[in-house]
């Protein structure tokens, strides 16, 4: 099976299955996050990921602002955008049926994208790739924005996880998850723990988003189109495991590539290919802890 | 500070020293049920205070009303001169109230360590870390374990032993003694006697009245979500049958 079958190609859809898989990661770890918080699952986490792109789209167009700065400005625009909706949306919401708040999120991804697409159009617009260039690796070429997207998902997948598990704030984090009114009567202001948290997981999202405007189209629909893998990401690796997410993630893109070159028919499945059998096998999730649920 | 004890408590207040919270004709429902009907009772600084009654009368809803973990609650709760009615959890927290709850509420995803250092440092006074470690040993031992992996009695030292670094001056104890072996229950009673002449002011939840009276200065008797009666710990163990009536033991 693996006669006819050229290193350029094995190692080029690799790498772009790490670099799918590095989406994946880093949308499948702030829905997590906010999992495991608000037990909301937040649908408009594709919307948010696609304003990250369009708000660095517009930033450069509009204010002539370039990529750098938009990693940092995007994510903390989108941020604030997210807490607004947290306060006004989801808030109201936290005491009913999980239900509610998925509806919710789900219409405002619809509301976002639907304005976005009203004033952008559906065609994607294109963003300037900020790292031209790449090396020949010999048994392949490698584009140094591509390697920049993987190394700097690497390095957020693991500060966050760090910051969660292994830091103060983690705890209070871990904790309110699981007792917040306890952790309100140690002077914690949970409620205002909850809206930064959820623009963390925001943030991360549009973070993603501004990462992928130089590689795929800066369009209304890249999110949602998306947001479907990443769901099963989250249900593979166990809904409120932060690092089951983002190694799910990793691995799943690296499946998907795989299966574009052996067996290209089945890449757009494979992924659900494997959620059905990991429910079956483990119906929490990979990297579910007992606790957590 | 200086807010009269309100006039109400059956035992004449001490005249050198003044009430750290008084409770005013508290109310307080939960949904649609009200369980406290107008309490009245104060606490003086450095006391120890027990509510006792029986399961139900509204000892544990006191406790989480003054907390402002039940946020349906009128009359008033005033503690160091500030009106804890309409505060919110955390802030009625900032200002030194501590509360252990009788389900002792450790946190499973964190570790002893992290259980025990997980309040912040809110005010000073409060335990050091090396204070802390000495006072409890077992934590120390265990410091890196999931902290429900702990026996009940070390659960419940550390339910304590969380709020004492915080510089809260008021504690409030649910139950500390309840399910635990009688051992410990000794244990857990020496260790409120040491915070109560540390300085520590205390309200104490129990049901178990031979630990009550080992430990407390005075008693305020719930009946019915209101204060049937209150007496000194003398009074109390010259009339047992008195408060036994009560708690129709």
């Amino acid at each position: 099976m693996f006669e006819g079958i050229s290193t350029q190609l094995l190692f080029g859809q690799v790498l772009l299955g790490l670099i799918n898989g590095s989406f994946y990661a880093m949308l499948s770890m702030g829905l997590a996050i906010i999992f495991g918080l608000m037990n909301v699952v937040n649908f408009t986490h594709g919307a948010q990921y696609m304003l990250g792109a369009f708000v660095a789209w517009m930033l450069l167009t509009y204010l002539g602002i370039g990529y750098w700065p938009a990693l940092i400005i995007a994510p903390i625009v989108v941020a604030i955008f997210g807490m607004a909706m947290e306060r006004l949306l989801l808030r109201p919401l936290q005491n009913l049926d999980h239900l509610y708040g998925l509806l919710a999120t789900y219409a405002m991804a619809l509301i976002v994208e639907g304005l976005v697409r009203y004033q952008y159009g559906s065609t994607g617009l294109p963003y300037e790739n900020p790292i031209p260039g790449g090396v020949n690796l010999g048994f392949m070429f490698l584009p140094y924005y591509r390697l920049w997207v993987v190394v700097f998902s690497v390095v957020t997948c693991i500060a966050t996880w760090v910051l969660i598990e292994h830091t103060k704030l983690g705890a209070y984090l871990r904790a309110a998850n699981e007792k917040p009114e306890i952790v309100e009567t140690f002077g914690i202001n949970v409620p205002k723990m909850i809206t930064l948290t959820y623009g963390f997981g925001v943030g991360l999202a549009a973070l993603s988003g501004v990462l992928a405007a130089p590689i795929y189209q800066v369009s209304p629909s890249m999110g949602s189109s998306l947001m479907i893998v990443v769901f099963a990401v989250v249900v593979i690796g166990g809904m409120g495991s932060i690092i089951g997410a983002a190694i799910t993630g990793y691995m799943l893109g690296i499946v998907e590539g795989l299966t574009k070159v052996f067996y290209p028919e089945a890449a757009s499945v494979v992924i659900f290919l494997f959620m059905i059998i990991s429910l079956y096998a483990r119906p929490d999730g990979l990297f579910a802890s007992k606790e957590s649920l | 500070m200086n807010s009269p004890a309100a006039g109400i408590t059956k035992t004449p207040a001490a005249a050198n020293s003044s009430a750290l919270l008084t409770v005013n004709d508290l109310r307080a429902s939960y949904a649609e049920s009200k369980v406290l009907h107008g309490m009245d009772f104060d606490v003086r600084e450095g006391e120890l205070l027990t509510l006792i009654g029986r399961n139900g009368a509204g000892k544990t809803t006191t406790l989480r009303s003054i907390m402002g973990i039940v946020r349906k609650r009128t009359g008033s709760i005033r503690f160091a001169g500030q009106e804890l009615i309409g505060k919110r959890t955390f802030q009625i927290a900032r200002l030194g109230i501590g509360y252990c709850p009788e389900e002792r509420a450790i946190f499973s995803s964190l570790s002893v360590r992290e259980n025990l250092f997980l309040p912040p440092v809110l005010r000073e006074g409060g335990l050091s870390e090396e204070a802390l470690y000495a006072a409890f040993p077992n934590l120390q031992q265990r410091a890196s374990s999931q902290g429900t992996k702990l026996s009940g009695g070390e659960q419940q030292m550390l339910a304590i032993g969380r709020i004492l670094r915080t510089g809260s001056r008021l504690l409030l104890l649910d139950e500390p003694s309840e399910g635990l072996a009688p051992v410990v229950v000794k244990e857990i009673g020496e260790l409120i006697q040491r915070l109560k002449s540390q300085g520590f002011t205390i309200i104490l939840v129990e049901q178990n009245l031979r630990f009550a009276r080992q430990v407390a200065d005075r008693h305020v008797v719930v009946e019915h979500g209101k204060v049937a009666d209150i007496l000194t710990n003398d009074e109390l163990t010259a009339d047992l049958g008195r408060v036994k009536s009560y708690l129709g033991v």
